[in-house]
């Protein structure tokens, strides 16, 4: 028998389903490869036996004929999510040792169906970042490095990482300026950030309120749709939380996109870009040319503002979500002789150099005297990029771009380290989604000279992910990108 | 107006002052919680993570809550505001665990409005409402358990909050003093918060500052916080305008600075000036879509809108016939006013006021009760009067009997009828008395007739004693009058 | 709009952070880059633009006023540096 982590979602269901496999050989698989897997830095917390567990009851169910959507699918979830009795740290000091006593909506829809937690994946500290350097428990490695050890991309680089390197069927991700997409890219899987309001924020620590939005992180499209049909859903705990239904995604895979039209817009082919992104670009333009689709250019002329504003919105929003790790009720705590020094030496010692970055600009744009010039000025413009998607919709149904105007860089790189803004400007493609709250999936569409995985995205209207995944569908068919 | 002009030798002096107010909104759980909003339960029982600022949690607004704020604008008189934005107040302190307060900043849910209240002198005035939102409390520091720490409790943290701000419209302690029983009683006959400023329900910051007397200028203030009676409020604006008075005229000048009013000692002292941690960094709460109301929404509130004070005193004064000062001080709660309806229901309303306002206040106050431990029930005390109107028992006895009920709440009639203290209203059994006593008393006869009129007074005494009180004294003056001559 | 050390030194009290003092003039600068990359958006015409602050375009829903939640003091407390008698402890606060 073929390694069982080589199976999708899809094939692992139904081999489960007609008995040829049962789930705790398939946890058992991904357990193993956990193991084998540690250099990569993946899991920051391992739970076999929690997995395991679930294996049991999930082969129960399949005895009994009882089996969920999801029954028995071994998955690692990103250390962002808050999952009950199992400790959850955004991968910071300051909360290093956080034991949630509640389980985010998430997860817990993803234990209704099934799933069972193989533990904790790395992440960028508090989701701040695009390379998984800033955790507090160290970098991840792409597991497409080969002599120079690289960044699977961020922040949700363990999971990409443990996706990439069959340590677990599927992974969780969160995306505020691109950090499912733009690691999935790097790391050769498929991820999809969902509209915003698509999928409960409760329980998730937040980085900035109006922009993340979790999501799959999976092998392929269809395991993506598999897993979405099952996180997504109106939660009254979360006021953002969107009461549109939620139709099967799976349907739509494997329909035409004959005369679909996709829009190409013009301002994501600046000079200087990089030649293999182009090319890869194109040759995913003419596929779905090939299949009948309408390529049509467009414009969306306030595409290079979106860093700008994100880097004004998303700062203010996490100076204040972050406030509340202070010492005082759970986390790490630094004494002081005052309540002042406590808070001070806490926050000091507690959070990474990234984040205390943000906090200070989100403070700053957010404080008197400056709030009009930076985050009013900053809300205007993010209304002009949601206005030039629904203009652009207005010409075609779903957008074609790359995913990330990079491949996978080395671990430290120097133009990064010295200057953050260099970093910044890699969510340069994916930002301006999670401004205008549109759905956005990434998956691969071939190998660079380096060999290493190029990923394209597709931009999707709100609540129509359907649109985004029957075309990416159709493009994974063509690209046949091979896995790991 | 009631005039307060701060006299000195040197100048006149003219306050300016607007108030703040907190008030607990009354409702079942907490404003963005399921947490219930009890007080005086163990520490952090009623808490729930939202309420704790755990990682994560997202608040979710009550619709009681919306809906007591509504009809607290509308008993305001104010606008009802159909687009409304929470946003996040950022302070660090013990008491804030999300590290900031949701409170509404540029968008509030209530816009202007106005409260009209009633002076000593007779006059009334309007008191410019600028603006109400809501909010979330804070958490409660005790720190008298522990010499080195102190402890939080978080039970209170998340309970609805109305903050009513007002135009500095103020002139006198005078009328602080008027205008926070008026917003007390106002909230109170809603039901949307108890009023109970010893408890903490209620909250109090003055913004005070003063200027000389004719001039138009703002100058810089002084805010004394959380003032918990009216008294108090009334004291710290009075001690605060003086002491800036003296100040001034001392060649020194106020800068903008937080005070704390003194009970002991009656004074406010100093806590500290504005600073740069006041930033409080408002921006719209992302977690909350903004707040949408409907017309229908709204009207539904207003159509059901109880009876709020000023509309039942103008209709005590033009259909029952009282007094403005009598109604106004029926009025003044709710409790109250439906008391004296039930008792005046049908009857003489101004003889139940005077009843009401004098021998059962008085009853009320010398026991020590309130109004809803009454031994005397408004249908009761209405059936008292009843006794009096239809001459069964004269008001004197009517005393008598009233103390009676005070203590046992027996029925009136019961009591008149133990007692035999039925009116004689049979004018022959009373002539018959009348002639008794003027024949036992030849001399003050005479001395009657001789022009000492003041005697009269005397003979009905006499009368009144023989009958043992039961006898009508109209009829026994003019029984007296005609046989006097 | 430049930041100077005593701007940095502020913004850091506001966010109870502490620079210190021999890297406060790298994070000013760092922090000037910054504001200036972001300042880009001054060639953006926004006169008349509404503030976009949410793009969910659902209105807020309101719960009904029910107790649902809280006697859960245990796991209130379960991550608490520091608790006693059933309250979280803190350095002594004067006001």
């Amino acid at each position: 028998m073929t390694d069982l982590t080589d199976l999708t979602i899809a094939e692992a269901l139904s081999a489960m389903k007609s008995k040829k496999i049962s789930a705790e050989e398939l946890t058992k698989a991904y357990i193993k490869k956990t193991e084998e897997g540690r250099k990569y830095n993946a899991y920051v917390l391992e739970t076999p036996e929690v997995a395991l567990q679930a294996a049991k009851v999930a082969d129960e169910n399949y005895a009994k004929g009882t089996e969920r959507a999801l029954e028995g699918i071994p998955m690692g979830i990103k250390d962002l999510f808050c999952t009950k009795g199992i400790r959850t740290t955004a991968c910071s000091h300051i909360i290093d040792n956080f034991v949630p006593q509640y389980e985010s909506t998430v997860t817990q829809n993803l234990l209704n169906a099934g799933v069972g937690f193989l533990g904790k994946l790395n992440m960028d500290e508090f989701a701040m970042g695009g390379s998984n350097e800033t955790s507090y428990f160290g970098p991840v490695i792409n597991p497409w490095s080969k002599d120079v050890d690289l960044v699977p991309g961020g922040s949700s680089g363990g999971s990409a990482a443990a996706v990439a390197a069959k340590m677990c069927a599927a992974a969780t991700g969160t995306d505020t300026g691109g950090s499912i997409r733009q690691p999935a890219a790097f790391c050769g899987i498929t991820g999809i950030k969902p509209t915003y309001g698509r999928c409960s924020r409760y329980g998730i620590m937040a980085f900035a309120s109006s922009l993340d939005q979790a999501g799959p992180m999976a092998k392929d499209v269809k395991d993506c749709a598999l897993l979405l049909n099952v996180m997504a859903g109106h939660d009254e705990k979360d006021s953002t939380s969107s009461r549109k239904d939620v139709p099967d995604f799976t349907k739509v895979l494997g329909q035409d996109v004959k005369g679909l039209k996709i829009g190409i817009p013009q301002e994501y082919r600046p000079q200087g870009l990089n030649k293999e992104i182009e090319q890869a670009w194109d040759k995913a333009i003419a596929m779905l040319k090939e299949r009948g689709a309408e390529i049509v250019d467009i414009s969306l002329p306030h595409t290079k503002y979106a860093l700008p504003v994100y880097y004004i919105i998303a700062p203010a929003e996490a100076s204040s979500n972050l406030a509340r790790y202070d010492g005082v009720r759970f986390g790490e705590r630094v004494d002081g002789a005052h309540l002042d020094d406590l808070y001070i030496n806490t926050r000091t010692q507690g959070f990474g150099k990234e984040v205390k970055r943000r906090i200070m600009v989100g403070t700053y744009v957010l404080s008197a005297g400056y709030y009009d010039a930076y985050y009013v000025k900053a809300q205007k413009v993010r209304r002009l990029i949601q206005n030039d998607f629904k203009n652009a919709f207005e010409k075609c149904d779903v957008i074609l771009t790359p995913t990330s105007p990079t491949e996978a860089f080395p671990i430290g790189d120097k133009t990064m380290v010295e200057n953050p803004i260099n970093m910044y400007l890699n969510d340069v493609f994916t930002v301006s989604v999670n401004l205008a709250g549109l759905p956005a999936l990434s998956l691969p569409i071939g190998l660079s000279a380096k060999g290493l995985p190029l990923g394209m995205q597709l931009i999707g209207k709100a609540f129509d992910e359907e649109t985004v995944f029957k075309t990416a569908y159709a493009l994974e068919q063509d690209a046949a990108f091979k896995r790991i | 107006m009631a005039d307060f002009i701060i006299e000195t030798p040197k100048g006149k002096w003219e306050l300016v002052c607007g108030l703040e107010i907190h008030c607990q909104i009354v409702s079942k759980s907490k404003i963005f919680s399921g947490a219930s909003t009890e007080f005086g339960d163990d520490a952090n029982v009623n808490v729930s993570f939202i309420d704790a600022g755990m990682p994560g949690m997202l608040p979710v607004l009550n619709k009681e809550c919306v809906r007591q704020a509504v009809k607290t604008g509308l008993g305001l008189n104010a606008v009802i505001n159909k687009y409304s934005v929470f946003s996040r107040k950022n302070y660090f302190y013990a008491d804030s665990p999300q590290g900031y307060q949701i409170t509404q900043f540029e968008y509030p849910i209530v816009g202007e409005g106005k409260i009209t209240v009633d002076l000593s002198d007779g006059t009334s005035k309007d008191i410019r409402i600028e603006r109400m939102h809501i909010e979330q409390d804070a958490a409660k520091s005790i720190h008298d358990i522990n010499p080195k720490k102190s402890y939080v409790d978080f039970n209170r943290c998340g309970v609805g909050l109305m903050e009513i701000v007002t135009k500095p419209d103020f002139r006198s302690p005078e009328e602080v003093g008027a205008f926070l029983k008026k917003l007390r009683s106002i909230v109170r006959y809603l039901g949307t918060c108890d009023g109970n400023m010893d408890e903490g329900s209620m909250r109090c910051d003055a913004s005070i500052s003063v200027r000389p007397l004719g001039s138009n200028e703002l100058r810089e203030r002084a805010e004394v916080k959380n003032v918990n009676s009216v008294k108090f409020a009334m004291q710290a604006v009075e001690y605060e305008a003086k002491r800036q008075v003296e100040l001034y005229e001392n060649g020194e000048t106020l800068k903008q600075q937080t005070c704390r009013f003194n009970p002991a000692t009656g004074e406010t002292k100093f806590l500290r000036f504005k600073e740069f941690s006041d930033d409080y960094r408002y921006f719209p709460e992302p977690d909350l879509p903004p707040l949408v109301l409907d017309d229908a929404f709204i009207e539904e509130i207003r159509n059901n809108l109880v009876e709020l004070p000023d509309a039942k005193k103008a209709r005590f004064v033009k259909e029952l016939g009282l007094t403005p000062y009598d109604a106004s001080v029926l009025c003044e709660n709710k409790e109250t006013a439906d008391f004296f309806e039930e008792a005046a229901k049908g009857r003489d309303a101004k003889k139940v006021a005077n009843w009401i306002m004098g021998d059962f206040f008085a009853m009320l106050n010398a026991k020590k009760l309130p109004l809803e431990k009454s031994p005397i029930s408004a249908e009761k005390l209405g059936r008292l009067v009843d006794l009096i109107s239809k001459n069964v028992i004269n008001g004197k006895t009517a005393k008598d009997v009233f103390a009676i009920m005070a203590e046992t709440s027996q029925e009136p009639e019961a009591i008149v009828e133990e007692k035999g203290w039925k009116q004689v209203t049979d004018t022959s059994a009373i002539e018959a008395i009348v002639d008794e006593v003027l024949q036992s008393n030849p001399d003050n006869v005479a001395a009657y007739k001789g022009g000492k009129n003041n005697l009269l007074g005397w003979f009905v005494g006499q009368v009144m004693k023989q009958s043992k009180g039961t006898a009508n004294p109209a009829i026994v003056n003019q029984l007296l009058k005609q046989k006097l001559g | 709009m430049a930041v100077d050390s005593k701007t940095v030194q502020k913004v850091a009290l506001l966010a109870k952070l502490k620079v210190d003092d021999d890297k406060v003039e790298a994070t000013k600068d760092e922090f000037n880059k910054i504001l200036k990359w972001i300042e880009q958006l001054d060639e953006v015409e926004t006169q008349g633009v509404e503030p976009l602050v949410s793009v969910n375009e659902e209105h807020l829903v309101c719960r009904e006023d029910k107790v649902t939640d809280g006697n859960i003091k245990d796991e209130i407390l379960a991550n608490a540096p520091e608790s006693e008698f059933g309250y979280f402890a803190v350095p002594k606060v004067v006001e």
